[in-house]
């Protein structure tokens, strides 16, 4: 019998029973909650008359909807449709006995955030949330993928979802990454690579030496964005780094389990004879800076290059979607993207707004000032406790000197709920992770970026290469 | 859940290829706690000249003439023929309740996202997956008569087309029961229940610290 991939034996540790057709019921160790996918959840064990089978493995938060400026969160949030869904998750997690950082807990945060920060994600676990950014929590070790609603109730009422095993697929890194170029543009050369739907059906799993070489937050915004490659699932083989970064956070073992879990967790890598069917490496040298030009991931390029013209693509229907996104996005083939204005800025998101974003953000900030031409630059820390350790290092005055605005955490401007977002025809150099039509306000557009070249280009009006700015 | 047996409807056609969950249903009507009333801002921006927003009343809205869904007869379409990575992106159940609530029971593309494929399934719609060129074929039989339909039979597996084609798709044996029967996962797992306290009392004693409070 060949070995097991990392995601095969997270899968098989899990599985209570199985169906003939090889549909598996799975345990779900940990169930993180929010407030946009929950309320029917909760309103559906409420009509059935159900309850929570295992209220201490939930784990709740109000992310989306939240405003980030501090004077609406103490008076409470003035769009009423976002107070009253706020105010259901409060409803509701104190009927249903789950544990919830409110919006004015210092601890509350990006739901794919606070997970890990607190201890709450740990290497070997199951771990779901109705997101698709959940793959996040896979950067530990951990079997992390996004779920419907209808999927929360199940969890919420049997700490189980059915489950077919996917198929393995193994993304090699090797080599030295060149300075300025990080976890984000390994991403995004990635899905540049395979495409957006180049992962769907496989569980994808990040390897070779580039990757072990970042830290949990480069692997976490890696596998955050494993699902604009398709894959529900991200993986990272848990190692020293991992075991370093949960040991003493507030939910993490203690004592007698700590040593037995560490024990556990070093057998969570893929076995050396494990079959992948599907595998590429990519030389981590030869990535540059990315940036998107269209409204979808896969629509990539380095930073210089110019936007690619659909002329020379011969799949007619690929050729189409990419005319259909120029138009959308206001740019003509063949302009160096090194030309492209821009309007807003933002830096967050579960993809880029950990303490290791913003200290990159702020050492190309430090000292400059946000361009005339760009008419807002936000920064929006990912949890309240990485504003306050953010704030400890002075990074808030690096980037208030500079014209930056900095927020109070949540979603903000990558979906643009609440009331963060684009006007019509306002393009965002955004460390976010979509760059779908609309998805930061209706007619604006979108290019994602890391937070480096997000820094650079409200410095310069324009995006620039970091590596020589 | 609704069951779903056999369906027969109007064909629409979603010509692009990753029509992803936000194009679906915008974010703004995510922030609804319910289940329902989703359908009027399906595809909210491609089908409305004016911005929408939750508490706008949709019929007084301008409908962008040009958008398929506002054509007839496809504004009475239950079926969905759509290109490749249809429902990419974000998990929001929303946008299965939104095209469901707009009247469709089956979207058939070359490929679906995992997770919309997923939540479809919990809804009573059917995501059918065939073969591009089939695909093609069904876009420009759609695209040279008016109110074409084609049936979707689930318990033959069948794609039946009004000339009579038959296209045999896959799906799996236990989602196609629970479709069938419209059978709740819910009160099925529950049937197993002395299986996941026997599986939590195991782990309890090779994992304590996934038990520790």
């Amino acid at each position: 019998m060949p070995g097991k991939t990392l995601y095969e034996k997270l899968f098989d540790s899990h599985v209570v029973r199985k169906e003939d057709d090889g549909t598996a019921l799975l345990y779900i160790d940990r169930h993180l909650v929010h407030e946009v996918t929950s309320p029917q959840a909760f309103e559906g064990l409420r009509m059935a008359g159900r309850k929570l089978w295992r209220a201490d493995a939930a784990l709740a938060v109000p992310d989306h909807n939240v405003p980030t400026v501090a004077a609406e969160r103490a008076k409470g949030i003035a769009d009423r449709v976002a107070r009253t869904q706020v105010d259901t998750l409060g409803k509701n997690t104190r009927e249903f006995g789950v544990t919830q950082f409110d919006m004015n807990d210092i601890r509350q945060g990006i739901v794919h955030v606070i997970g890990p920060e607190q201890g709450a994600t740990l290497p070997g676990m199951t771990l779901v949330c109705g997101d698709s950014h959940t793959a996040t929590h896979g950067a530990f070790g951990s079997m992390a993928f996004g779920i419907g609603t209808s999927e929360v109730e199940h969890v919420l009422a049997t700490q189980c979802l059915l489950q077919k095993k996917m198929q393995n697929m193994r993304i090699n890194v090797e080599g030295t990454l060149g300075a300025g170029v990080t976890a984000k543009d390994i991403v995004l050369a990635v899905i540049g690579e395979i495409g957006t739907a180049g992962g769907t059906g496989y569980a994808m799993e990040f390897a070779g030496s580039a990757i072990r070489e970042l830290s949990m937050e480069g692997r976490m915004t890696i596998c955050n964005m494993a699902i604009e490659a398709g894959a529900r699932v991200g993986l990272v083989a848990v190692d020293q780094t991992t075991i370093d970064y949960v040991d003493g956070r507030p939910y993490a073992p203690k004592g007698e389990n700590w040593d037995l879990a560490v024990a556990a967790w070093f057998d969570l890598h893929s076995d050396d004879d494990a079959i992948f069917e599907h595998e590429i490496t990519l030389d981590a040298a030869l990535i540059k800076p990315q940036v998107t030009w269209g409204t979808s991931p896969e629509m990539v390029v380095a930073v210089d290059s110019d936007v690619p013209d659909p002329v020379n693509e011969l799949d007619t229907v690929k050729s189409d979607g990419m005319q259909k996104a120029l138009s959308y996005m206001g740019l003509n083939a063949g302009v160096a993207v090194s030309e492209i204005n821009i309007d807003k800025v933002f830096i967050g998101s579960c993809t880029n707004s950990r303490l290791e974003d913003l200290q990159q953000a702020a050492d190309i900030i430090k000292g400059r000032k946000v361009a005339d031409n760009v008419k807002l630059a936000m920064i929006v820390p990912g949890s309240g406790l990485i504003k306050q350790q953010a704030e400890k290092l002075g990074l808030d005055k690096i980037f208030l000197e500079a014209g930056f605005e900095w927020r109070e955490p949540g979603c903000s401007m990558c979906l643009a709920m609440n009331a963060d977002k684009l006007e019509p025809g306002e393009r965002c150099a955004s460390t976010s992770n979509r760059n779908f039509e609309g998805r930061q306000g209706q007619g604006g557009r979108t290019h994602l970026v890391s937070p480096a070249m997000a820094a650079g280009a409200a410095i310069a009006g324009h995006f620039v290469d970091v590596r020589n700015f | 859940m609704d069951k779903f047996i056999k369906v027969t409807g109007i064909v629409a056609p979603m010509d692009r290829p990753n029509v992803d969950t936000d194009a679906i249903i915008p974010k703004q009507y995510l922030k609804s706690i319910k289940r329902s009333g989703f359908g009027p801002n399906a595809f909210d921006d491609w089908r409305y000249l004016d911005p929408g927003a939750p508490d706008i009343d949709n019929t007084t809205r301008r409908l962008n003439p040009d958008f398929v869904l506002n054509q007839s007869p496809y504004d009475k379409a239950s079926i969905l023929i759509a290109r490749e990575n249809f429902g990419c992106g974000s998990s929001r159940e929303h946008a299965v309740w939104a095209l469901e609530d707009f009247g469709f029971r089956a979207v058939i593309a070359p490929s679906f996202a995992d997770i919309f494929f997923n939540n479809s399934f919990k809804n009573g719609m059917l995501p059918i997956v065939l073969d591009g060129e089939i695909i093609e074929d069904l876009f420009n039989k759609v695209a040279s008569e008016s109110g074409y339909e084609i049936t979707v039979d689930l318990q033959k597996q069948k794609v039946i087309t009004q000339d009579a084609e038959e296209y045999p798709f896959e799906v799996d044996a236990f989602r196609k029961h629970c479709l069938l029967n419209g059978l709740d996962d819910i009160s099925l797992t529950l049937q197993h229940a002395n299986e996941i306290k026997a599986y939590e009392e195991k782990t309890k004693q090779s994992a304590p610290w996934l038990f520790q409070k």
